[in-house]
């Protein structure tokens, strides 16, 4: 039962895909906290759209809800490719209110904003298994990205068969390392950048293109 | 439907919390015959009762996806702030046949550390060791 449920499961998600070849595809924008990813939504939003996604901050968990832009279009290289870009909330396995005290909130406020972040992460996690065709993920590169955080999102990702662009942001700032991102995940192809100051966003988008077209 | 979701054991003292940590080694065998539900069920019990799991073979991806959410429905103020898990990182050796992909069978037998992210810390972690420190609540 179990065998057939499953293999019905594999046809369906191949003939889903044939035939929704032409609606935009949902491109997921993952990561950890505070690794730059609304701060990538609204480049990719504005270079293409001229609207932003959402606030960035450097407070973790600024964004709460995922946020969806609809029908982005990215032409590169005489293809054009249409996606909407959700952007989700950091994902992590615990929340502290306490760690928002230290960013000049009262206690009613870090609860709040702290019981927000863990709804946003739910979701998250339900939009990764459920309603996403693709995914940009977005690393800090001046951090280490050997977390159980990344190595278990990376291992749901591959197992949802998704295609994901691994991106190294933050280059601009000083101690990035990309290439213990690529050492982290070799089997994926990591692509640096940086989302604030717009620099690479050219290949980013080739690689949008190329990975999710 | 899962069903009722089982006792770790039934027989040990469970009050002992001012003595030391509680560590609750969970073989493979004793998995294999829960739901995913009921396996996460388990590990979240424990490990609010402050108690450290270890299970031998981990969980799947879609596992510890929904390990994730239902841990996030969990959290509350000053009662439960998360999780801290941590497994060897997975080996790349294609160690799933093309069968096992098509069918969704993952290989999933990596050991994994799950304890609340308030007593356990992760100290060192590479493809071989895992060293944590975990302190009484």
């Amino acid at each position: 039962m179990g065998l057939l449920t499953n293999l019905k499961d594999s046809i369906s998600r191949v003939t889903d895909g044939l035939f929704a070849a032409d609606e935009p595809k949902r491109i997921g924008i993952y990561g950890p906290p505070n690794a730059g990813k609304t701060t990538l939504a609204n480049r990719i939003a504005r270079d293409w759209t001229g609207d932003a996604v959402g606030p960035e901050s450097h407070i973790p968990h600024e964004t709460r809800r995922a946020r969806r832009k609809e029908n982005v279009e990215i032409e590169r290289n005489g293809r054009k490719v249409t996606i909407d870009i959700v952007d989700t909330p950091g994902v992590t396995t615990k929340v502290d209110y306490k760690e928002f005290l230290d960013h000049d909130m009262d206690k009613d406020d870090a609860v709040r904003r702290s019981r927000e972040a863990t709804e946003g992460v739910a979701e998250a996690m339900h939009w990764l298994r459920e309603d996403v065709d693709g995914v940009i993920y977005v690393l800090d590169s001046t951090t280490d990205p050997f977390t159980q955080v990344n190595t278990m999102l990376i291992g749901i990702i591959e197992s949802q068969d998704l295609p994901a662009l691994i991106l190294a942001n933050k280059t601009d700032l000083p101690g990035s390392d990309v290439q213990q991102i690529a050492n982290a995940f070799p089997q994926h192809e990591t692509i640096p950048l940086s989302a604030l100051e717009g620099d690479n966003m050219d290949e980013v988008y080739t690689k949008i293109a190329e990975y999710f077209g | 439907m899962p069903g009722p979701t089982p006792d770790v054991d039934d027989d040990t003292p469970s009050d002992d919390s001012d003595d030391g940590v509680r560590i609750d080694m969970i073989s493979g065998a004793r998995m294999d015959g829960l739901t995913g539900m009921e396996k996460i069920r388990l590990i979240l019990d424990g490990v609010r009762d402050g108690n450290i799991v270890i299970l031998e073979e981990g969980l799947s991806p879609d596992e510890e996806s929904k390990l994730i959410e239902v841990t996030m429905t969990e959290i509350s103020p000053d009662d439960f702030t998360g999780i801290e898990i941590e497994t060897y990182p997975k080996a790349e050796a294609g160690d799933q046949s093309f069968l096992d992909k098509l069918m969704g069978r993952e290989s999933t037998q990596k050991l994994t550390v799950i304890g609340p992210a308030n007593q356990i810390e992760t100290l060192h972690k590479d493809e071989n060791l895992i060293s944590t420190l975990v302190s009484r609540k």
